[in-house]
């Protein structure tokens, strides 16, 4: 349905390799935040990054969007070592959603979300402006705050706001960290149902979630991350296991089967 | 893209009403400064003898003998200089905010006007002739450079700055700069004391065109740069790794605007002295009636500096009778109170500044 309408310009043909990191080694203040950790991401999928806290998602997240030069290893978007890539270049293939959507002067909701737009300035793009931005608003559900000022919204609304800068920017490759981490259950579900359409359409997604049963039902492959290594990668189905998860969470679930569906429902195991 | 905005229209109409409003106000404020004075010249005869300098010969001539000769070799030259110094100053204000994300950053409050005033002060006293005419500019603006990446590289830390570091470092910078100039105030004979007293006060008598001609083409440099990375400026308020999401090279955004406000201030404080407050006062407001972004904001708050500037320098000349106020003072005296309803406002909005 609304998959065709995000048109991203340079786009990989579906299934190849869009993002890789290969042996990446990151080091800081003598603890390894990343040890060998190798992962791909593909045109036409979301790829979910799990793991308990400081396993290492965000900062691997940050080296795959070219933010960290990792210590060791090598890190190539779309072909080309991502470190050869301009960065307006870049900002025209892939854009990042961060955890931190703070905002240091009072811009309205409006421009923030036009601000994605601005890798597409003096382009012959920059024509869709006005349409990207009228369907990002509509797909983040921030219509109603119209005019209002960022730094006035709560903190999912500004999430919200984020993302929707994010997509309007309508690049091939989203990299999303915790997109739904301050949002209510209606907003987690259609976010992630958005990450679905756009992977449909042929883009890439990875995002980085904490809960494992919203990544069990939108991811189409998992990383599971432990102190700084992929402890497993694969389908949900083979990757969030009782074993596997109550190994790398240290803590007892269960895994309950649910019929008409390939991976089960996460339970913590309660005394 | 189009203007953007809550409602586009409305602050399409807000932003003509205040650009054609302040420029107005600033053509009468030039012209009535111009006017005022020992030699009193009405407005009409102001614009009669501008006007006769470029061939209209329309409106009458000064009707006092002297009131032309006194019009271009003294009034034109000081009330260009308000309007120049005044534009410049708001517009370093403006960049500085903007690259420290944060609306307290001003030239003077952070100590890079007193650092530029080191520099003018060592050419004074020295009497140093390096670059011949330009020696006190050049100085005032390497002095202000240094200054400027000191507070910059000092007050940063993991990418941001926060306010109150922001703030010490500022007052670090002063303290240094004022024990600077104290030393060449001791070493320098009588004739460069007065000057380097003069100039910490801030006055813009005794302007001349050769400095004009100096002032007038860095501003508009500054002006067409400040124009050019307005936008990226909008997007640094994303903080430092959106906007580089965003295909900005934050760094060399930062660094350029960094050379930019110091030749902004080493400009304005060569010829000037030092002049606090213009750079807060003027973005802020123009912030309140505009909202955030960066590209009206360049015009107005050049348009709006130039009108503060241009008023105080005819108050400096009308407040006590025969007598000339230091401009700085008086910038100060409005600039001061300012500062304190900014930060209670601030206080009071979001809990203060950690």
């Amino acid at each position: 349905m609304a998959a065709q309408k995000f048109v991203a310009v340079d786009r990989a043909p579906a299934g190849t390799v869009v993002a890789s990191a290969r042996g990446i080694t990151l080091v800081r203040g003598g603890r390894k935040l990343l040890d060998d950790v190798s992962i791909e991401v593909h045109a036409g999928e979301v790829l979910a990054l799990l793991g308990p806290n400081g396993a290492g998602k965000s900062t691997l997240l940050g080296v795959l969007s070219g933010d960290t030069a990792p210590d060791g290893g090598d890190v190539e978007f779309r072909g080309r070592s991502i470190g050869d890539w301009s960065l307006p270049e870049l900002a025209r293939r892939r854009s990042v959603l961060l955890q931190d959507n703070q905002i240091m002067f009072p811009f309205t909701v409006h421009q923030v979300v036009e601000m994605g737009r601005a890798p597409w300035r003096r382009t012959p793009l920059e024509d869709d402006d006005n349409e990207a931005i009228a369907e990002a608003i509509a797909a983040a559900d921030i219509a109603h705050l119209g005019n209002r000022r960022v730094p006035s919204l709560s903190g999912g609304e500004r999430a919200r706001v984020g993302f929707a800068r994010v997509v309007a920017g309508r690049t091939g490759v989203l990299m999303l960290d915790e997109p739904t981490a301050a949002l209510d259950l209606g907003h987690q579900e259609t976010l992630l149902q958005l990450t679905r359409e756009r992977a449909a359409a042929g883009d890439a997604v990875l995002v980085v979630l904490h809960d494992l049963n919203l990544a069990a039902a939108y991811a189409d492959r998992i990383a599971l991350l432990r102190e700084g290594r992929v402890f497993a990668c694969g389908t949900p189905a083979e990757v969030l296991t009782a074993e596997t998860v109550s190994d790398v969470y240290r803590t007892p679930v269960e895994v309950i089967e649910r019929p008409g569906s390939a991976a089960g429902i996460v339970m913590p195991l309660r005394g | 893209m189009k203007n953007s905005a809550s409602t586009p229209s409305s602050l399409r109409t807000t932003k003509g009403v205040l650009f054609i409003a302040l420029s107005l106000a600033l053509a009468f404020a030039l012209l009535a400064s111009a006017g005022t004075g020992q030699l009193a010249i009405p407005p009409q005869e102001v614009l009669g003898s501008l006007l006769h300098k470029i061939g209209i010969e329309w409106l009458p001539l000064p009707s006092h003998a002297a009131g032309d000769q006194t019009l271009w070799a003294i009034r034109f030259p000081r009330v260009a200089m308000a309007a120049l110094v005044g534009a410049g100053l708001a517009i370093s204000g403006l960049l500085m905010q903007a690259i420290f994300g944060n609306p307290l950053a001003e030239p003077g409050v952070i100590g890079i006007s007193s650092g530029a005033a080191v520099g003018a002060g060592l050419s004074i006293v020295f009497g140093l002739t390096l670059f011949g005419q330009w020696t006190t500019a050049v100085l005032a603006f390497a002095a202000g450079l240094v200054a400027t990446l000191l507070v910059y590289f000092m007050s940063r830390a993991e990418g941001r700055t926060e306010v109150v570091t922001l703030v010490l470092t500022g007052i670090a910078i002063n303290a240094i700069a004022g024990a600077a100039i104290a030393l060449l105030t001791f070493l320098g004979d009588t004739q460069s004391r007065e000057q380097i007293v003069f100039w910490q006060l801030g006055s813009l008598a005794g302007s001349r065109w050769s400095q004009i001609a100096i002032v007038a083409p860095i501003l508009a440099i500054g002006m067409i740069a400040a124009y050019l990375v307005a936008r990226k400026l909008d997007l640094l308020a994303l903080g430092e790794r959106n906007a580089r999401h965003l295909g900005v090279n934050v760094e060399a955004l930062r660094i350029g605007v960094i050379v930019l406000v110091a030749l902004l201030v080493g400009a304005s404080v060569a010829f000037a002295g030092i002049i606090a407050f213009v750079g807060l006062v003027i973005p802020h407001l123009m912030r309140m009636i505009l909202g955030p972004a960066h590209l009206p904001l360049v015009t107005a708050s050049a348009l709006g500096g130039a009108l503060l500037l241009t008023l105080a320098d005819l108050g400096a000349r009308t407040l006590v009778p025969m007598a000339d106020l230091p401009i700085g003072m008086l910038t100060s005296l409005v600039g001061g109170p300012f500062f304190f309803w900014l930060l209670r406002r601030t206080r009071k909005r979001a809990g203060g500044w950690g």
